[in-house]
């Protein structure tokens, strides 16, 4: 067994774990985060995505012992049903969700693209979000969220920073 | 997946040494590769030694080569200004490779050993020369559309998955190891073997060696070159074929070619016949399918990748046409 201590979404954790314990699995069945979905078995989909240390990356693809010393934000860090996130807000307006099952990975993605380009073309959208699939929306609507994501965010500038964009409490 | 034992390596030095005490000892960076081998049983590792928190980062100028850590992740290097200044090939290559959330975590040296795509590779019930010397080839009259016309044998026709590599190769990149006997500098078209009879035997590393970092020579004209990439698809997906080219030209005069071809060779191929029919030819069309053909010499079909022949040569007049323009 490996003692992991990981922060998530702001709070920190220890927990003893196999060294084979996917970051994914101890997030929705150790610690009941269960936002951060499981959609394949290849590093494919992208279901899974989470912050590591403000980041995107596939948490199937990642140990648990992998990321003890660092800093996870998981959808239930995003934002909740009292305080969205612009990226839910622009979701949850523009329809880009129809089962919702990419959905907790894909507003990962999408955040963490806009942390990398604020004001992305529709090209450069549909470019960063390659890595998450849908079967539902056909993209289309994803792309007016991203789009209006990033107007929202930007209007907003002055108090939503790219610190707000680092996981909770990691500043 | 298999129990295995976990241990993060401080130093380099403990990491080769835990890993020269067990022959089934793995090294892990950003795992992109290794884990989802490890989820399907074509890796087993008694011992994963992660090597995450080695200094080995780092990108930059030092003397005329750019030095890039084995440890740079992929996004950072394509974001890179001097890599994007001195070899836009590279960065468009590194794009160009899985996703963001992939590339976030995908280093450098874990993308140059990366295994091949290969389906049967992939599936432990399948026969395969590579995963189980002596298995047999399960793609030499199976479905074999991705697989390999260049270098091949008839022990194993798997291409090689890495796009970077391509550019790579082109460039002449050293790769920088440390292992049991000290440290040593390969060049990148030493480093890798082909086939032959010897699949599972891919570079040149013996066990316990780690690569350390790159040494990418500044070329005077490689800011001039790309990369084109063909698949089935326009994003997230392997090349069907691909194509870097560095081009010198002077009034229409090439003075110097750099190729390579990717998703059509069992290693990163650098065609440098082609290389030298275009030195001193002019920059024309007629030249650049030349190039292609004597490119493409010796190439071989298995059936249902016959096409990869032609689309290699058309990737390749494509793209010289990108540069020269
Ligand atoms: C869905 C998907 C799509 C992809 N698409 C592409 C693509 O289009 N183009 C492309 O090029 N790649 C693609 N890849 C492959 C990806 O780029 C590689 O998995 C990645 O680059 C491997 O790097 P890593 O650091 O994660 O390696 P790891 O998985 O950590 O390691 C890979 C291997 O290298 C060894 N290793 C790692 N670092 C070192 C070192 N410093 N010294 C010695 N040995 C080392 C490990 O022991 C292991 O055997 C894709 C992968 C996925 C999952
Ligand atoms: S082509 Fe190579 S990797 Fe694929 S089945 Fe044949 S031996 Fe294995
Ligand atoms: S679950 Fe599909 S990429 Fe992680
Ligand atoms: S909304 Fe159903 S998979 Fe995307």
């Amino acid at each position: 067994m490996e003692t992991v201590n990981i922060e998530v979404n702001g709070r920190s954790y220890s927990n003893e774990v196999e060294p084979r314990l996917l970051l994914v699995h101890y997030l929705r069945d150790t610690l009941g985060l269960t936002g951060t979905h499981v959609g394949c078995d290849t590093s494919s989909c992208g279901a899974c995505t989470v912050l590591l240390d403000g980041i995107s990356v596939k948490s199937c693809t990642v140990f648990a012992a992998q990321a003890g010393g660092h800093a996870v934000t998981t959808i239930e860090g995003i934002g909740n049903s009292g305080a969205l996130h612009p990226m839910q807000e622009a979701f949850w307006a523009k329809h880009g969700l129809q089962c919702g099952f990419c959905t907790p990975g894909m507003i990962v993605s999408c955040i963490d693209l806009l942390r990398r380009n604020p004001d992305p073309s529709d090209a450069e959208i549909r470019a960063g979000i390659e890595g998450n699939l849908c079967r539902c929306t056909g993209y289309e609507n994803i792309v007016r969220a991203v789009r209006a994501a990033a107007a929202a965010m930007k209007a907003d500038e002055p108090r939503r920073s790219v610190a707000e964009l680092l996981p909770v409490g990691a500043s | 997946m298999n129990p295995f034992r976990y241990e993060r390596a401080q130093s380099g030095a403990a990491a080769i040494a835990a890993a020269q005490h067990d022959g089934d000892a793995r090294f892990v960076a950003g795992g992109t590769n290794i884990l989802d081998l490890m989820k399907i049983h074509v890796e087993a590792p008694s011992l994963l030694v992660d090597i995450n928190r080695l200094p080995l980062s780092k990108i930059e100028l030092r003397g005329d080569s750019v030095h890039i850590g084995a440890l740079a992740r992929l996004n950072d290097v394509a974001a890179h200004p001097v890599v994007r200044q001195a070899f836009p090939m590279v960065a468009i290559a590194l794009e160009q490779s899985a996703s963001p959330q992939l590339r976030n975590m995908a280093s450098m040296g874990g993308n140059l050993l990366q295994r091949t795509r290969c389906a049967y590779f992939r599936d432990v019930a399948a026969p395969c020369n590579k995963r189980a010397p002596g298995s047999g080839c399960g793609a030499i009259g199976g479905e074999n559309r991705m697989e390999a016309i260049l270098g091949t044998s008839e022990r194993c026709i798997a291409t090689h998955a890495s796009d970077v590599a391509v550019p790579l190769v082109a460039l002449d990149a050293v790769v920088n190891v440390a292992g049991p006997q000290g440290s040593r500098s390969i060049v990148l078209s030493d480093f890798y073997r082909l086939p032959g009879a010897t699949p599972h035997l891919e570079t040149v590393l013996v066990h316990g060696e780690l690569i350390t970092g790159l040494s990418v020579p500044v070329l005077p004209f490689g800011a001039r070159s790309t990369y084109l990439k063909v698949r089935d698809r326009a994003q997230y997906e392997f090349a069907l074929g691909s194509a870097a080219v560095a081009l010198d030209i002077e009034g229409g005069t090439i003075r110097q070619a750099r190729l390579a071809l990717g998703g059509v060779g069992t290693v990163p191929w650098r065609p440098r016949a082609a290389e030298h029919d275009l030195t001193g030819a002019p920059a024309t069309r007629t030249a650049f399918e030349g190039a292609a053909e004597a490119a493409l010499t010796g190439a071989r079909g298995y059936g249902m990748n016959d096409f990869k022949i032609a689309l290699a040569k058309r990737t390749l007049v494509r793209a010289l046409e990108m540069v020269a323009a």
